[in-house]
């Protein structure tokens, strides 16, 4: 059978909105079509597996992305080589902040990212929250936004999509996430993949493609999160 | 001129009712507006002074217990509808005040959100403060766990003789040095610690024992319909029964108890107080319709969902609802109901229709019994439950439906139990006051 290696980056520290959900729900896609999926879990000093299929990450406290920055840009170039190999990664607010090369805070200090994606985030001085969803090319992505930090897409990335009813990357450009080759990085907690299945197996689909393998997936019974999706768009932001 | 301000409250209750409103906030709102300072006024002349409470989780119960307890001595004003807000404080003076403007209390007693709390103390400086704990909860709202700590540290910093403080809640000890006030721990015995996880041991953290004195601590515990616990107030151990269900009430009976200490009651006093509370509002309340018994447990944020969910091993529900709403009051992001973990606590793993993979052996029944998930949010709920393999027997948003449709599922004699966020449970209230008698 089949294993497919999932990294969850600092799950103890970066966790904060339920996005541990997404470490869940491909895992449990996986296993629905007898794939098994081995979690690993990495937190400060641990090091990565040899054979990584998919990266993941959520948000944190800012207090607590401050302890765990030095350990993350200490992985930036292994981050940026498994990035240019196609390992898949999808990660969320706070440690999408990390991939890009620098957050400026408020007061003007910087502290570096990894690089992995050409983007720049300043923080500011008040918070966008609300419902939000997002068109892509693998359908409407529904989810919260939550965060403070303001983000740039540079030349090197593309956005995932359009900001259809939140504020998305910096609530004036009307981005939101921003992809390069596979790696993927949203604002959007819910946990983001809850109520996308369409684009959580679009990541599975890359994943084992990757490994060589078909990219068919027998489908599954997805009625209960488009309905949960349909009532997400509905709800005031 | 606070007669007029208690005749405008007044008034405005009075309107409410005829309008068939329940209302807690406006007569405190319009009451504000007009008469600015009328509730520190008000409050100024309270021989007592004035408790707040606050924290994530227990808030409602807490203040139930040390009203309770207080009553046996003093005359006390509370906020116990709910308003945890500061005009639910002023609706609170207000309904207390005769209409020749008369407020017979000695103390009050008032719980407060965390945002509230601060503005509460900018308008009084409470005597005394409980500071519970610290948990995810509304991120929407607050931001991040951190700032809600900042929060309360403005108002132990405002408090002006007593604050009690759980000392098993790091984020909360961190803030007690350093304060004007005199500083009091409560706590639970450390082989009780693993029942009640701080935020970051809920989350893999290893657990961390305190090694402050309590002036109150939970010694023992056993859980069922009722709560036994074993409670060491001052120098004296206690053993109480408490009507309300469940392991974080036995912890808020340990902050009750330590708060009425400060007032110099004795032991027994604070004991006898603790077994005459009732269960707050949806907090184990139950309710009878035709010979089935409804029990209500309010579930705001993964801790105390988690913690609620237990009770399904007390009570073995033959029927269970789940309703979800995502206005203001209830968090309007739904990411933390992947916090809360259900696999262990409602089901046994049963394959869901349409799904691939069945299972080998016979599923046995889920421990929920017959599961409905509602609100407004009913399907994200079931999206939840989907993914931790508990198959949901109904999704439905309508809560009276849902509600009904569970209880007449169940034999008579037949426990159905409701978990409900919390506009949601003000709706189940209506519309259980319908079918029944509570």
């Amino acid at each position: 059978m089949t294993t497919l290696t999932l990294v969850h980056l600092y799950p103890r520290e970066m966790n904060i909105y339920g996005d541990t959900g997404n470490v869940l729900v491909l895992r449990k896609r996986l296993q629905w079509r007898g794939i098994e999926a081995m979690v690993v879990p990495i937190n400060v000093g641990d090091e990565l597996p040899a054979d990584v299929d998919i990266v993941l990450g959520g948000g944190g406290q800012d207090a607590a992305q401050g302890d765990i920055g030095a350990d993350f840009v200490r992985r930036a170039g292994t981050l940026r080589s498994m990035a240019d190999d196609g390992v898949v990664m999808l990660t969320i607010c706070g440690t999408y902040q990390m991939l890009g090369h620098e957050f400026l805070t408020k007061d003007g200090h910087r502290i570096g990212g990894t690089g992995v994606l050409d983007l720049v985030t300043r923080g500011s001085d008040h918070r966008l929250i609300g419902n939000n969803h997002v068109d892509t090319e693998w359908g409407r992505m529904v989810g919260f936004e939550n965060h403070s930090g303001l983000t740039e897409l540079g030349t090197g990335v593309r956005p995932l999509g359009t900001a259809a009813a939140g504020r998305g990357n910096n609530g004036t450009d009307r981005t939101e996430g921003a992809v390069r080759d596979n790696v993927f990085g949203t604002y959007l907690h819910g946990p983001v993949l809850a109520k996308s299945p369409e684009f959580a197996d679009e990541l599975l689909r890359r994943a084992l493609a990757r490994r060589g393998m078909s990219g068919d997936l027998e489908s599954l019974d997805d009625r209960l999160a488009m309905a949960a999706a349909a009532v997400a768009v509905g709800r005031p932001r | 001129m606070d007669l007029l301000a208690i005749w405008l409250g007044k008034l405005t209750l009075v309107a409410l009712r005829i309008l068939g409103r329940r209302g807690t906030a406006l007569p405190g709102l319009v009451v504000e507006k007009v008469f600015p300072r009328f509730l520190a006024r008000k409050l100024s002349a309270l021989s007592q002074g004035v408790v707040v409470i606050t924290g994530t989780n227990g808030k409602t119960t807490t203040t139930k217990m040390v009203s309770t307890i207080l009553a046996q001595q003093y005359r006390v004003l509370t906020n116990d509808t709910g308003g945890n807000f500061v005009r639910g404080t002023i609706t609170a003076v207000v309904q207390r005040s005769d209409w020749r403007g008369r407020t017979p209390a000695d103390v009050a007693v008032f719980e407060l959100d965390e945002a509230h709390a601060v503005r509460f103390c900018q308008v009084y400086q409470p005597e005394r403060l409980l500071l519970l704990n610290v948990l995810r909860d509304q991120l929407d709202r607050f931001g991040e766990i951190d700032m809600t700590a900042q929060l309360l540290a403005k108002v132990a910093a405002r408090t002006t003789q007593h604050v009690v403080v759980n000392r098993d809640d790091p984020r909360l000890t961190a803030l007690a040095a350093g304060l004007p006030a005199k500083v009091d721990y409560f706590g639970v015995a450390p082989q009780l610690r693993e029942f009640f996880p701080t935020d970051e041991e809920m989350y893999g953290g290893t657990i961390t024992l305190s090694e402050l004195p309590a002036v109150a601590e939970l010694l023992d515990l056993e859980l069922g319909i009722a709560t036994d616990l074993t409670l060491r107030i001052g120098e004296v151990t206690e053993a109480i029964t408490l009507r309300a269900e469940g392991a974080h009430n036995a912890q808020n009976a340990a902050a009750a108890a330590a708060l009425a200490l400060t007032f110099g009651l004795g032991p027994a006093v604070i004991a006898e107080g603790l077994r005459k509370v009732e269960p707050a509002f949806g907090r184990g309340q139950s309710f009878e319709i035709e010979g089935r018994r409804v029990v209500l447990q309010l579930v705001k944020n993964p801790a105390g969902f988690r913690q609620s969910l237990r009770t399904v091993d007390g009570l073995r529900p033959a029927a269970t609802v789940i309703a979800i709403n995502d206005d203001y009051a209830d968090g309007r992001d739904m990411s933390w109901l992947w916090d809360v973990e259900f696999t262990s606590a409602l089901g046994s793993t049963i394959s869901i229709p349409g799904s691939p993979r069945p299972v080998d052996a016979p599923a046995p029944p889920a421990k929920a019994g017959w599961l409905v998930t509602s609100g407004t949010r009913a399907a994200d709920m079931a999206v939840r439950l989907h993914y931790d393999e508990i198959a949901v027997d109904l999704v439905q948003p309508d809560l009276a439906v849902a509600v009904r449709e569970a209880t007449f599922h169940v034999k008579p004699s037949d426990t159905v139990v409701v978990f409900s966020t919390y506009t949601a449970m003000w709706e189940l209230h209506r519309v259980l006051e319908r079918i029944t008698a509570v």
